[in-house]
Order: structure tokens, then C-alpha cells, then sequence
């Protein structure tokens, strides 16, 4: 693994272990995402993947290793901490806030870009309604990037799938993360609308200048979208490069395909 | 865009407290004035509940604890300690407020089935202390020679003016807690409750924002336990008991999980329910069950919801008429 491949580095996850009982799901795991990128993170069904952007989002804690964050050590922190310092994530299985129209679910988002105290909310004071006009104008801004815009009044729960997808993306986008964790993203999305999703995580990194870490199992999707890739098998990184030293890595095409005999 | 200065919510506050300041002159005498007065402060405890129940998704099943200690603390500190009546007032809101505070630390790591027992067994345990301490709360059959409400030498002693009191408390809660459900808090609680995950990876602290609201409906609760205190001058702890604990859950159900005006409904509703069926004498329990039954199953989304939609069939009708 060449040493300048992650520099300057955003995230940067040392030999992290992630034991749940006698079953280990990381084994010290090394994992960074250098400033500015897309970064992969790819590997065969339960290779730790998922474990790994748990362990980052501090959905479980890490047993052995450390986690830093442009240079903050976060490893410790509690998850709503490790947000409020700037990695945001989306699931997997959908967690949109369906009890609420979209917009709502986006200003969600900017909880804690938002400041006022609870008796000015009680009064609506004028720096409250100052702040709630802005965060609402920024949740908009985000709706209209991701092409949710026009319906911002819907309540989220009525959305089709793969725009309650986009719907995290922006709510996610709206907390303005350093870093934005995206967990199988295309996952329930037909061919039309992974290329869109491609096209907005490109949009993300140039136009957001948001660094994005992606969890995906479409290669297509992230063989186009990634300058970098690190590969997992067995919780364990078994290669890191760029999508072209991946695609020819004997390692990882033995772990994904089997050996030949 | 212009906008009044003091939002929407105001408005409709400002609107809610004259209906309820002209409401008594359609009732026939005061008797009816005082199931007002208990209709009013039973909708205070069910709108700080239902920001508990229906906006967090938090359940608690030992409500009428903090409405009781609330009620007794007051009660002490006027009578025993001979303290003024707004200290003791302060200090029977703060209490239960405080308990709240003690009692959320651990209970609100439990969710679902497990957190209403928990809040059950609190509620029972507060209510056998009310039954049991005989010397200081007079045990089983209650504490009496509580002050009438006087504040600022203006003594309440009419239920008119007493009502005039609840009402625009009342008010002020609606207002309050509208004002709250529109704000940063209030989306972190509505928030937590559909996902926590999805919440806490947004910057939300959940523990926090629940131990939040668990004491600000434990303090409304205590708030209508006071100002019941001194309406009435008597209090017993038949009225702190489990079955108000239970009578409240169905007033926010009834009324509409995660609606301040529901809430409001659902409390006056289910206050006024019992006098309206006295003509069924020895079959009231029965007719009473029959309608709860009744509002669940046709109005599942309760009375504010019901209400909604038959707004906008209302609506849509006219418009198509307008065509």
C-alpha cells in the first residue's frame, strides 16, 4: 500500500478491532479517506463493511485502535458528538423521518448547525425566527441540489423509494458534514437512477466540496465515481488504490471470484 | 412576505382564550363552571403529555404522580410551612419537575413495553407514599385547609374567576408548546421518536432531548396538580392514582397523537363525558366504553385528525361547487 496515498487524510482509521463476543467483525483495520475525495470501501458480504462505518459513526465502539478526523481524535465521542464534528452518514435500510413533510426532515438535518436557546423557540424571538429562516433556506438550497425541491411540503413517508434515497442525501448534506458517509447507496435503485446517484456523488465532492466514504456493492457505480478504493475481506483490508490498481489486484479478484484451481 | 410579528400560533392562542372566556356564559350554572375548571387543567396535563407520547414517542404510565405531587407540595408548603401561595406553587411545579429529572435518568434507557412499566411502577409507588405517609399527606382520606388562590391581593375565590385563571394557562400552554413543536427542539423530538439512529447521526442527543421533554410534561403535570390544589382546597390521593395515569394516555389517543389542539379536545371531551352520561345512570361505565370504542375505531388518527379530514372534504366539496 503506497504510504502517499492517503495525504493529506481526512478520516484516518488505524488499526481498529471490532469484536461483537468471540466473533471478530474488524481485525486491526486500516482505513483512510484523503481530503477531498470519493473513497470506496468495497468487499464481499460480511467482510466488515458495514461494521466499519458503524465503528466510524460511533454506532459501535471500537476495541483496539484509533479514529481521527482532520487530525481530532473522535474515536471516543458519542455518535450525535461525531456528527456535530462533521461525519454525517445515510443508511442502508432507509431511516427517513416519515412523520414529516421533507422539508422538515432537511432542516432536521441542520439540528446542530442551529443555534437558539429553547425560551427564545417559546417566544419566537427575533434571533429564533432569524435562525429558522436561514436554516430553512439552506434545507431548500439542499432539496433543490439534490432535485428534491418541488416537493418540500410532501410528507416524506409518501416519497417513492428512490427519492426518500435522495431525501438523506439531502438531509445528510444539510448538516454540512467534512465528511459524508454514504451506506449502499444505490442499493433499490434501477440503472437510470444509479447513474443519476453517480452523477450527485460527483456533484457532491466538486460543486459541495464534500469529502464522500462509500459503502456499494454496484462496481459499475463505483469503479466510476471513486478515486480511491480500499478493499475489506474478512474484516481485515486486503488492498487500497485506484479503481485501475483494484480491477487488477490477483488479491482482490480472488476474494471476490474464488481461486482458480 | 409579511407576517404578524407574533406568528400564527399566537393568533390561534389569542382566538382559543376568548372562546374559552365567552364559553361559560352557555352554561347553565356553575356546577358546570367547575367541570370546566377540571376540563382546563386535565388538557394542561394532556398537552405536556402528549409532547411526551405523541411528538417523542416516549410512554409514560405514572403521569398523575407528578399532578399529585405537584397538588400535595403546594398544599404543605401553604398550610404546614405557611409559605405564601406562589412560592408554594413554584416549589410544587419545581419538585415535580426535579422528580421527573431523577426518575428520567434511568427509565428513559428503556423503550417501548419496558419504559411503560417502569413509569407504572414509579406511578404506583408515588401513589402508595400519598396513601401510607399518613402524617404528612393525611393518608386515604385526604388533606384539607388548603388557601384558596390569591394572587397579588386578589383573591380567586368565584369558580368565574378561577376559570378566568385556568384558562389563560391554558392558553399559554397551547401557545408555548405549539411554539416549541415549530422549532429545532421540537423536529429533534419528532425526530428521535421515528428514528434514533437516523437522529443521533444528525447531531441529535437523544438522551438528552427525552430527559427534556419527560421533565417539561412532568412539570406541566405539576403545574395543573397545583392550580387543582387550590381550587378545590382538598385533596385526595384517589385522584393521583393509576387509573388518571391511564385516563390521560386516552385523552392524548382520543384527541390525536402529536396534536396540541387534539390534546385540548381530547381532555375536555373525555372530562365533560361523564356528566353528559348521567342520564344512563346505572349503565354510564358502559355507554362511556362504548364510545371510546366508538372514537378509536371510526377517528384513528382521534379527534384532531377527524376533524382535519372532515375540513377538507369540506373544502374540496366547495371548491368543486365553485366550478
Amino acid at each position: 500500500m503506497p504510504a502517499d496515498a492517503c495525504a493529506p487524510p481526512l478520516l484516518d482509521v488505524s488499526g481498529a478491532t471490532v469484536r461483537f463476543g468471540g466473533i471478530h467483525a474488524l481485525t486491526n483495520a486500516d482505513f483512510c479517506i484523503p481530503d477531498g475525495s470519493v473513497t470506496a470501501l468495497i468487499g464481499p458480504n460480511g467482510a466488515g463493511k458495514t461494521t466499519m462505518l458503524n465503528a466510524i459513526t460511533g454506532m459501535v465502539s471500537i476495541n483496539e485502535g484509533t479514529i481521527h478526523l482532520d487530525g481530532q481524535d473522535i474515536a471516543g465521542l458519542p455518535p450525535h458528538k461525531r456528527a456535530a464534528a462533521g461525519v454525517v452518514r445515510t443508511f442502508q435500510n432507509l431511516e427517513v423521518f416519515t412523520s414529516m413533510t421533507v422539508l422538515e426532515n432537511v432542516m432536521t438535518g441542520r439540528h446542530a448547525a442551529t443555534h437558539y436557546p429553547i425560551l427564545a423557540s417559546l417566544l419566537r424571538t427575533p434571533a429564533f425566527r432569524r435562525a429558522e429562516r436561514q436554516c430553512r433556506e439552506i434545507a431548500l438550497d439542499c432539496l433543490e441540489f439534490v432535485g428534491l425541491a418541488d416537493a418540500h411540503k410532501t410528507p416524506a413517508g409518501d416519497l417513492p423509494y428512490g427519492r426518500q434515497r435522495l431525501l438523506e442525501m439531502a438531509r445528510a448534506l444539510a448538516a454540512a458534514p467534512k465528511l459524508l458517509l454514504l451506506d449502499e447507496p444505490a442499493a433499490g435503485l434501477n440503472s437510470k437512477e444509479t447513474a443519476q446517484l453517480g452523477d450527485l456523488i460527483l456533484a457532491i465532492r466538486d460543486k459541495r466540496r464534500v469529502t464522500v466514504g462509500l459503502v456499494e456493492h454496484d462496481m459499475d457505480l463505483i469503479m466510476r465515481v471513486s478515486d480511491h478504493i480500499t478493499v475489506l475481506n474478512f474484516g481485515h483490508p486486503l488492498a487500497s488504490g485506484t479503481p485501475d490498481q483494484i480491477q487488477a489486484n490477483p488479491d482482490v479478484i480472488k476474494a471476490y471470484l474464488g481461486e482458480e484451481e | 412576505m409579511k407576517r404578524p410579528l407574533a406568528g400564527q400560533n399566537a393568533i390561534r392562542a389569542l382566538l382559543f382564550l376568548v372562546a374559552l372566556l365567552v364559553a361559560p356564559l352557555a352554561l347553565p350554572n356553575e356546577y358546570y363552571l367547575s367541570i370546566a375548571i377540571l376540563g382546563c387543567l386535565n388538557a394542561v396535563i394532556a398537552v405536556g403529555l402528549n409532547l411526551l407520547l405523541g411528538y417523542a414517542g416516549q410512554i409514560s404510565l405514572g403521569h398523575a404522580a407528578f399532578y399529585g405531587i405537584g397538588a400535595y407540595a403546594t398544599a404543605l408548603c401553604t398550610t404546614r410551612l405557611g409559605l405564601p401561595i406562589p412560592a408554594g406553587m413554584v416549589i410544587g411545579v419545581a419538585l415535580a419537575a426535579a422528580v421527573a429529572w431523577i426518575v428520567a435518568v434511568p427509565t428513559l434507557k428503556l423503550k417501548g413495553h419496558y419504559l411503560a412499566m417502569a413509569t407504572l411502577g414509579f406511578g404506583i409507588i408515588v401513589s402508595i407514599v400519598f396513601n401510607e405517609a399518613v402524617d404528612i399527606t393525611g393518608g386515604p382520606s385526604g388533606y384539607v385547609g388548603i388557601p384558596r388562590l390569591a394572587l397579588l391581593g386578589h383573591e380567586f375565590d368565584t369558580d368565574r374567576g378561577y376559570y378566568n385563571v385556568v384558562a389563560v394557562v391554558l392558553a399559554a400552554v397551547v401557545l408555548l408548546a405549539l411554539n416549541l413543536m415549530k422549532s429545532r427542539t421540537g423536529r429533534a423530538l419528532r425526530a428521535l421518536h421515528v428514528s434514533e439512529k437516523a437522529a443521533q447521526s444528525l447531531g441529535i442527543d437523544i438522551a438528552a432531548h427525552k430527559r427534556f421533554v419527560f421533565v417539561l410534561s412532568a412539570a406541566l403535570a405539576g403545574l395543573a396538580g397545583v392550580l387543582y390544589a387550590h381550587y378545590l382546597g382538598f385533596i385526595a390521593p384517589a385522584s393521583f392514582g393509576f387509573s388518571f395515569s391511564i385516563q390521560l394516555v386516552v385523552m392524548v389517543i382520543l384527541g390525536g397523537m402529536a396534536s396540541v389542539w387534539g390534546s385540548v379536545a381530547g381532555a375536555l371531551f373525555l372530562t365533560a363525558l361523564p356528566e353528559a352520561l348521567r342520564d344512563f345512570e346505572n349503565i354510564d361505565i358502559l355507554v362511556y366504553g362504548a364510545i371510546l370504542v366508538a372514537t378509536i375505531l371510526f377517528l384513528p388518527d382521534g379527534l384532531a385528525g377527524g376533524c382535519t379530514r372532515l375540513f377538507r372534504k369540506f373544502r374540496r366539496t366547495e371548491a368543486s361547487h365553485a366550478r
